[in-house]
């Protein structure tokens, strides 16, 4: 079986961002990036799939400019056997993204296809169920447990209610939730084996899909900022406050 | 061309943010018609034609449509969009996990999470765990958008009388099988819609502590929440969580109870009205965004804070 894993490079979790005073967009230069949260999960949950004798390679692939390849080199370095670049400039919306990894995805012939449920950058939360819908197959979104079973995955999906639990058949679209797994640290030496693992490039004007942006971006601004609040010295004080200046209790 | 509204529901009832989309499907354009898509699905079909804002209600049944599974509901609503210019549906886990599938079927750009409808092709939706809002104008003919619910106010539920329309179901998609759901029943207000919804992180330090937060949303008649911490460290399970990949709440009053406010849980919660933090750590950024901030071991705190409020007898319901 053979696991295809999407990963993005998106600005790092912990970094405060900064929108551009043009409304532009966002600051992105001289800003610490890393990949996106919820893919590692995905490529922790390939590997462990393949070191559990249930799978035979697993693939990183990114969509992205050049430094996109950071982030395939370092699923290499946690257990990814070979990766997959397709250039690709600016903006991607999900819809240019889940049409290239269609044609990666015929061109490989994996059994499962993994990503993040959500990148953290755009928050759009749609790339794994486009391509399931692009390919038919099933789409098994926001996994936080995956039994895989002879040509079956039987996954547990976080809903607002709870849980679900569905049967998928394979070939099939997995996206993970950040509960999926704990994702591993790479080791110095693994690091350094990576170096020599290959890496495709691919430019996506190669593939033959029409990745021009569908959606334009009229402007990018703050949000009302919060005005900042008062420190109480008491809980007495506290729910004095609430109860006869904000009136919600 | 009208609008086109995915209605979410259990089969009998509507679920409580079918109102706020039903809303957001208003400001896009008047002719709001409604889709259910269930089995044995009339009445909520029924409850639906009773929005004043619903102008037609179209009903699709099969047994394959008992469990919502998106591959089963996609090529329906696919075939519908034909005299259609937008499909709306709330952008919760439901909506989130179907509409994408929708629109790759249309080849249109989905338009995510939007929280305000400028006109009929823009819309202002929160980037980056809403620390930016970016205004997008769609330029697909066809447009697909899931709706922030607590950005919208919940329409008018009664007084509508719209014809409710039979249409053909399609085929069943035969490798996606339900299996079960494991709802977490409770008497609580949800959170999504709770007037007041009280938080734990992981301060609370276990999943047993968590009582004392219970016996204060009780006191208040608030939903719990948390943050993904708390959530992850297994004191309490995720249909609780509060934050960028959680649920998003605006209550008229949020109290964080340890937790220290990383950047992914104020998405969830920065819009309340009223913040109220307890944590020990007086540099926790939590207190930034915070109305009242009281510095103090939550679990001295927390029982005081019930016995101050035992003394008022106004708790509004």
């Amino acid at each position: 079986m053979k696991i295809l894993v999407a990963v993005k490079r998106v600005i790092d979790y912990n970094v405060q961002i900064r929108v551009k005073e043009d409304g532009s967009g966002i600051v992105t230069e001289n800003v610490k990036m890393s990949t996106n949260p919820p893919d590692d999960n995905a490529i922790e949950e390939a590997v462990k799939i393949k070191e559990a004798g249930k799978a035979t390679e697993v693939i990183a692939i990114t969509v992205g400019e050049e430094k996109s390849q950071e982030t395939v080199r370092k699923a290499l370095a946690v257990g990814a056997d070979r990766g997959i670049h397709v250039k690709a400039e600016g903006i991607i919306e999900p819809l240019a993204v889940s049409k290239i990894l269609q044609k990666i995805v015929e061109k490989e012939k994996p059994d499962l296809v993994f990503m993040g449920k959500q990148a953290i950058d755009d928050d759009c939360n749609q790339t794994g169920q486009m391509l399931s819908a692009l390919l038919d197959w099933p789409q098994a979104t926001f996994a936080s447990k995956i039994d895989v079973k002879d040509g079956k995955l039987e996954v547990t999906r976080e809903i607002d209610e709870g849980l679900e639990t569905i049967e998928v058949n394979t070939p099939a679209i997995v996206t993970c939730d950040l509960r999926l797994n704990e994702p591993r640290y790479a080791s110095l030496p693994n690091i350094m084996k990576a170096k020599k693992k290959p890496i495709e490039q691919i430019n996506a004007s190669d593939l033959g899909v029409d990745i021009t942006s569908k959606i334009q971006q009229i402007k990018v601004e703050e949000p009302p900022k919060r005005q900042a609040g008062i420190k109480v010295s008491s809980v007495a004080e506290l729910v004095q406050k609430l109860k006869n200046e904000a009136k919600v209790i | 061309m009208a609008v086109l509204l995915i209605v979410e529901h259990n089969n009998k009832e509507l679920k409580a943010f079918t109102l706020n989309a039903a809303t957001a499907a208003s400001q896009i354009d008047s002719e709001v018609h409604a889709l259910v898509i269930g089995n044995n699905c009339a009445d909520a079909a029924k409850a639906v034609s009773e929005l004043p804002v619903v102008k037609k209600v179209l009903q699709v049944e099969a047994v394959h449509y008992e469990n919502f599974i998106a591959e089963n509901f996609a090529p329906v609503i696919v075939k519908l969009a034909e005299n259609y210019s937008h499909i709306v549906c709330s952008a919760n886990t439901f909506g989130k996990n179907l509409m994408p599938r929708i629109a790759a079927k249309l080849d249109t750009s989905q338009v995510s999470d939007i929280i305000k409808v400028v006109s009929q092709d823009t819309f202002i939706r929160p980037i980056y765990a809403g620390n930016a809002f970016a205004t997008v104008k769609s330029n697909d003919a066809k447009k697909c958008v899931t709706i922030r619910p607590t950005s919208f106010d919940p329409c008018e539920s009664s007084g509508g009388s719209a014809p409710i329309e039979n249409t053909d179901a399609g085929e069943e998609f035969t490798t996606t099988k339900f299996i079960k759901r494991e709802e977490i029943k409770s008497d609580r207000p949800e959170l999504g819609t709770a007037r007041v919804v009280v938080s734990g992180g992981r301060g609370m330090q276990n999943g047993d502590n968590f009582k004392l937060i219970t016996a204060v949303a009780d006191k208040l008649n608030a939903a719990i929440g948390a943050s993904r911490a708390a959530v992850d460290a297994g004191y309490i399970s995720n249909d609780h969580q509060v934050g960028q990949t959680g649920k998003v709440v605006v209550p008229d009053l949020y109290i964080a109870v340890g937790i220290s406010g990383a950047i992914q849980h104020l998405a969830g919660m920065k819009e309340s009205k009223v913040i109220v933090a307890i944590n020990k750590d007086g540099e926790a950024p939590i207190f930034s965004v915070a109305d009242y901030g009281l510095e103090a071991d939550l679990f001295e705190a927390l029982p005081q804070f019930l016995e101050e409020l035992n003394k008022l007898n106004t708790i509004q319901k």
